[in-house]
């Protein structure tokens, strides 16, 4: 099964490569019809790379804790290129492209100018996240890594909202400064370590004060990335000007390499600094647990709430992962992917009104269960597992990483606790609004429930949040022995 | 060592020499056509003593005066070729203007040949002779359109300003030999060797500011935007990459050569000309509306990256410094490219407002200055993050971790105006159709472009070994 982490990654490239044929030689025909062409390309190509996902997960042997699939290519100033996956890493490949076909879908109708374009950024964007999950070079890592920002910025920038110019240098600048400070860490372990390669500086020790500065840069790179509070303003910008699917994949994916990142590189490369920073992730976690859903509690705009709600979910990420313990770090993993299929969802939940009203603002709606009883049970749906009612993923998570983080610091999990209140205040409150009450506004008299379209975008994530939620061992299982892995490593080093 | 093979070792410098007067005759006989047969022809010269260049014999000839190793030689290699790209690229353009005169394509041999001798230079005299030869054909080369005011403006800035650096160096260089008692850089070095005389060190300064001036490092760099705006854009830039190159060789073969044992006294100075490079570039960059006064303090910031690469002082900082220049001076000329391709109702298109919407209007040279732009940012995985990456490393293994922090952050400052350029083109409003872009710029901008993101992937396993071979040439080790 050589290659077919190569394949995995670059196989959106071939969907591109077929998206500028059809803008060299599609003039032919009418725009409509190339659009037509370039969405159903899109399309056939994020779902053959799922189904190699599906494939990479179905090959992957959960028993081992070490990289699978590796490929080892060699570059040139001793870099190398080097894939393969573990159990931490492989379910975010399968997160990615399953996510990937439902942002095309979602995009059917509502974007409808410069649609090549837009298809490229996103199957470009494909590849180099799939990328991030999969290097085991750490130069390599920071090509993907740092990679996204492009298509990203484009995406918001050409097909965002109003103030869509701001968002994206925000978006750019906030999270560039951040890695570049990853960079200057990378090249200094690299010239410590005399090695690029993940597996090998996993295994190097480095000196306890050095760690301290390398998981500051690290730090930097990746709390802006998660976000975490106090650098997550960039996140509420970008989610509110970014077109919906840019919204699904910024909230599903992209934040995930945060979280990914502290999982892969702070915690066991950096175990002792990891340890000594422990109480200032807690208390920044707390912080943006209780600050940002009270934030969120005040929004007016409806994604604007989601996006605040996102980064008070991953505050419990953060707590997860430095609890430094078996249930943390699995809580943290499953609250990452639980996460990655519930605000997506809601964001395609807040797309759905918004191409049909063209406004987000909560005062404007009202009242839609009489209108839209359908679009109201799934966003009901999706609203409890934002809250974290048992029986959906995000109960998983939350509890588990709580459990986590209750055996490190007793006062942090009881803090974060009262997150799961406020969430509940927060969206239920949304819910009501939008949802209950007669129709006042007579421009939502005729508005129209979900189309096919729509349902068949919803159904795969019904199906993700509930699976998970009842069934959360699929995910365990396959996470379990690498976590052991790493939970050992990290006691016996970080203390 | 006979004579005849003395000169073999100088072969491509003798060639373009020769060639540069044949070329003149030819020019002279052959109006009133002649300008674009001397073009075709210059190009030709200049490819083939790049060819000469990588197989000339290697060696030290005219008692160390002139040297041929495996440094000059990489460096050659690139210096012809690029010239050649400047040849093609000024002459479509000036005969598109009517004004194409066939002196043109024979000042940039001359300047090749400048070129050469500075990568070669073995003592002061051939560094100062190959300065004043490489100078003396750009001043001209910059006010080459005459009845242009701005043109003749940055000719005659820039004829002052050199003169003046030129000054300062000869004022080092006569330093040096007084106090280290010969010009040959091996012998300043091994005089160095014994403990360096605070004259030698005094005049270390001035020819380190005067080769700062060359290259356009702050805070020497007030004539470079004032040059960049006013002599014409296919000029500017082949000064953007050749000159650049040979002058930061040239520092490099300076430093290395005649001042191994002096790394500390001279790294800190060129740290400083490296981080005010950097910095400035970065900022002042911010408030500029004009694309090629723009690119100016960008090549300012480059010029700071490639000096952090060489004030790591070892030949892996050689080397950063080597493929970071290479890098660049495809990057640059792209970009000029791009510029000499656009017109809109024959005018030229050189502020940002005028690339409004230019992704609609012409997609092809859009995506083009697109990478151009994200290689300059820094960006993965395109040629100028890989040309960072080795200079910042060289930094950080050499012990100078925070100069590599500056540098990156600097980076991210002027990622902002490069962000603007991109967004200009991409978000905005077209204000109007722009003429059809000509075939010769259009190449060498695509050819530029494909080089900055997939074909430098491969191209660098070549460049790797290359580049590293050539640092070990320098003094340094």
């Amino acid at each position: 099964m050589t290659g077919i982490l190569s394949l995995t990654i670059f196989s959106p490239l071939i969907g591109v490569a077929a998206l500028l044929v059809l803008s060299q030689f599609g003039g032919s025909r009418d725009a409509a019809g190339v659009n037509n062409a370039a969405r159903w390309i899109a399309l056939g190509t994020t779902l053959a790379t799922f189904a190699l996902s599906i494939l990479v997960v179905a090959k992957f042997n959960p028993h081992i804790a070490g990289f699978q699939f590796v490929e080892d290519v060699d570059w040139f100033g001793g870099w190398r290129y080097r894939m393969g996956v573990d159990g931490i890493s492989v379910l975010f490949v399968l997160l990615t492209a399953f996510l990937l076909p439902l942002c095309v879908v979602a995009s059917w109708n509502s974007i409808d100018k410069r649609v090549i374009e837009y298809m490229i950024a996103f199957l470009v964007l494909e590849a180099l996240v799939i990328g991030v999950f999969c290097a085991l070079d750490i130069i390599v890592f920071y090509v993907f890594f740092e990679g996204q920002l492009v298509p990203m910025f484009l995406i918001i920038g050409v097909w965002g909202g109003k103030n869509r110019v701001y968002a994206a240098f925000k978006f750019f600048l906030y999270t560039l400064l951040g890695s570049v400070l990853m960079l200057a860490a990378i090249l200094v372990m690299a010239g410590v370590a005399h090695t690029t390669s993940i597996p090998d500086l996993l295994n190097y020790h480095f000196d306890p004060k050095l760690q301290i500065w390398l998981w500051l840069a690290f730090f930097a790179s990746f709390a802006v990335k998660m976000p975490m509070w106090p650098v997550h303003t960039w996140l509420p910008d970008a989610h509110v000007e970014a077109p919906t699917a840019g919204s699904v994949i910024l909230a599903g994916i992209l934040l995930k390499m945060g979280g990914y990142g502290f999982l892969r590189f702070s915690l066991p490369m950096f175990p002792s600094a990891s340890h000594y920073f422990t109480p200032l992730v807690f208390t920044l976690s707390v912080i943006a647990v209780v600050y940002t859903s009270l934030v969120a509690f005040r929004q007016t705009d409806i994604k604007k709430l989601i996006a605040y709600s996102s980064i008070a979910h991953m505050g419990f990420v953060t707590m997860g992962i430095f609890s430094g313990n078996v249930q943390g770090e699995q809580g943290a993993i499953f609250q990452m992917l639980s996460h990655g299929v519930i605000s997506g969802a809601l964001f395609l939940c807040v797309g759905v009104v918004y191409d049909r009203m063209h406004t987000r603002e909560i005062a404007f709606y009202g009242g839609l269960t009489s209108r839209m009883p359908w679009y109201a049970a799934v966003f009901l749906l999706f609203t409890m597992g934002n809250i974290g009612l048992p029986g959906t993923s995000g109960f998983v998570g939350e509890v588990l990483t709580m459990t986590g983080a209750y055996q490190a610091s007793t006062w942090t999990a009881i803090v974060a606790a009262t997150g799961v209140i406020l969430s509940a205040t927060y969206a239920l409150t949304l819910y009501r609004r939008v949802m209950f009450g007669e129709i006042t506004n007579p421009k939502l008299a005729d508005i129209s429930d979900l189309n096919w379209r729509e349902i068949a975008v919803f159904t795969p994530l019904i199906i993700g949040a509930l699976v998970l939620g009842v069934q959360p061992g699929l995910i365990f299982d396959v996470t379990a022995v690498s976590v052991d892995h790493l939970v050992e490593a990290y006691k016996a080093f970080g203390g | 060592m006979s004579f005849l093979d003395t000169l073999s070792v100088a072969r491509p410098e003798v060639f373009l020499a020769l060639a540069s007067l044949v070329l003149l005759l030819v020019g002279a006989f052959a109006a009133p056509r002649g300008a674009t047969l001397v073009s075709w022809l210059a190009a030709g010269a200049l490819l083939f003593a790049a060819y000469l260049a990588a197989t000339a014999p290697m060696g030290a000839i005219f008692n160390g005066g002139f040297v041929g190793d495996a440094a000059s030689r990489f460096a050659k290699v690139g210096i012809y070729g690029m010239s050649a790209v400047g040849v093609i690229l000024g002459s479509g353009w000036l005969s598109r203007l009517k004004a194409h005169q066939f002196e043109f394509p024979v000042l940039i041999v001359i300047a090749a040949v400048g070129m050469g001798m500075m990568a070669s230079a073995g003592d002061l005299i051939s560094l100062y002779v190959g300065v004043e030869l490489q100078s003396l054909a750009l001043y001209v080369l910059a006010a080459f359109r005459r009845d242009d005011a701005k043109a003749s403006e940055a000719g005659l800035k820039y004829f002052v300003l050199g003169a003046l650096s030129s000054g300062l160096l000869l004022y080092g260089a006569s330093l040096i030999y007084g106090f280290a008692g010969s010009v040959r850089f091996t012998d300043i070095a091994a005089a160095a060797h014994a403990g360096v005389h605070n004259g030698v060190i005094f005049g270390l300064v001035f020819l380190i500011a005067g080769l700062g001036f060359k290259v356009s490092a702050a805070p020497f760099h007030m004539w470079t935007p004032d040059v960049y705006e006013g002599a014409p854009t296919p000029v500017v830039g082949f000064f953007g990459a050749a000159p650049k190159f040979a002058a930061m060789v040239l520092f490099a073969r300076a430093l290395g050569d005649a001042f191994p044992g002096a790394v500390d006294q001279w790294r800190s100075i060129i740290i400083i000309l490296a981080v005010a490079s950097m910095l400035l570039g970065a900022f002042a960059g911010l408030a500029q509306k004009n694309l090629k006064r723009l690119w100016a303090y960008s090549s300012i910031a480059n010029v700071g990256y490639a000096l952090v690469g060489l004030s790591a002082g070892s030949a892996e900082g050689y080397q950063s410094m080597l493929v970071f220049m290479v890098l660049y001076m495809v990057d640059v000329t792209g970009f000029f490219a791009c510029l000499t391709a656009l017109t809109r109702d024959g005018k030229p298109m050189e502020t940002l407002e005028d690339m409004a919407g230019l992704m609609r209007e012409r997609p092809g040279i859009a995506l083009a200055l697109t990478a151009f732009a994200i290689s300059a940012i820094g960006f993965p995985p395109f040629s100028g993050f890989i040309g960072k990456v080795f200079v910042f490393r060289a930094i950080i293994d050499a012990g100078y971790s925070w100069v590599a922090v500056v540098g990156l952050v600097s980076s991210v400052v002027s990622a902002f105006y490069y962000l603007r350029l991109i967004k200009v083109m991409w978000f905005d409003a077209t204000p109007g159709a722009t003429d059809a872009p000509p075939v010769d710029a259009r190449v060498i901008a695509y050819a530029a472009a494909l080089f900055t993101l997939p074909v430098v992937i491969l191209a660098m396993k070549g460049l790797d070994p290359l580049s590293k071979v050539a640092a070990a040439a320098f003094g340094l080790s």
